[in-house]
């Protein structure tokens, strides 16, 4: 992938396949390093898949929908020195507290590090895609933090879809506010 | 911080519309967001018929949706119009040619043969 952000937005739909109600995005960055975190509370892995889910030539028809997504970002983290770890519980077994959580990190002073790119038209494109999922995305970055929260906007719009083409754009409007200031367009 | 206040606003605009049921549209843009999508170019894609869409007052009557890998993923960006019982199969989609899409065919009413999967297999 170009950008991490297309790593996220592939591993993200993971979770909605995984009919997560609600899933988190938090992106922590210093200086020198970037962790990426993505959390769902949806049905969660077997211990065993959980084992293999890392192997792309282990994928069979049946689970294809995992496939190539997880080991791609996998090899963007550890060729920068860093690390991906997956934790899942599976509903079966943890009906209260099922769900996956992925976490990359990254040095991003490393020659390898991908840049983050437009996260923003990935937010905007998960909204879009999976409007009754709702998506917490949090950037903490020195000094700073971007966050949208989609159960917050639900509560104000009642139900108008988050889908409707004025609220995506609201939602990249006030991302690209939080980032750069005055609003201007991307992508 | 981008206001609240905006967003009550969408909703009351909203409310005086009927609100679009899935499945209810005419067309339906189903484009292709799997880990290849994504990966050749299917973000940028999805993006410009959302805003192509919105832009030309069809939100009510085209639909955008995502779907996974359906298993030609050389061909990725992939995007199918659907229009009743007729799919059009665009291949190696851009910006662009969404933009095109949108006009010729959408509008239009004019599928784009160059663009499909029966061309791209010649």
């Amino acid at each position: 992938m170009k950008e991490l952000s297309l790593n996220i937005l592939d591993i993200a739909q993971n979770s909605i396949h995984a009919e997560a109600g609600f899933v988190e995005i938090l992106l922590t960055e210093t200086a020198e390093s970037l962790k990426l975190e993505i959390k769902d509370d949806g049905r969660g892995m077997s211990e065993e898949f959980l084992n293999r889910v890392t192997d792309p030539f282990s994928t069979t028809r049946t689970t294809r929908k995992v496939g190539m997504g997880l080991p791609l970002l996998k090899l963007a983290a550890e060729q920068t020195g860093g690390y991906m770890t997956i934790t899942s519980r599976e509903r079966a077994l943890y009906p209260e507290t099922h769900g996956t959580e992925v976490t990359a990190f990254f040095y991003k002073t490393h020659l390898d590090f991908t840049p983050l790119g437009d996260v923003i038209s990935t937010v905007v494109s998960l909204v879009q895609g999976s409007p009754e999922v709702d998506f917490l995305y949090r950037h903490t970055m020195p000094g700073r933090e971007v966050e949208l929260d989609t159960r917050m906007l639900r509560e104000v719009l009642g139900d108008v879809p988050l889908s409707s083409p004025d609220v995506l754009m609201w939602i990249r409007e006030s991302l690209t506010e939080q980032y750069y200031g005055e609003a201007e367009q991307s992508e | 911080m981008k206001s609240l206040e905006e967003l009550k606003a969408i909703r009351e605009r909203m409310q005086n519309k009927v609100i679009l049921r899935e499945g209810s549209a005419e067309k339906r843009i189903v484009v292709g967001m799997a880990t290849c999508g994504i990966a050749a170019g299917a973000r940028p894609v999805l993006n410009t018929f959302v805003e192509e869409i919105a832009n030309r007052g069809l939100t009510g009557s085209v639909e955008v949706s995502q779907t996974g890998c359906i298993g030609m993923c050389r061909f990725e960006p992939i995007v199918e119009v659907f229009e009743g019982d007729e799919r059009v199969t665009y291949v190696l989609i851009d910006p662009a040619k969404a933009k095109e899409i949108v006009e010729k065919h959408i509008v239009g009413g004019k599928p784009i043969v160059e663009y499909t999967i029966g061309a791209a297999e010649k």
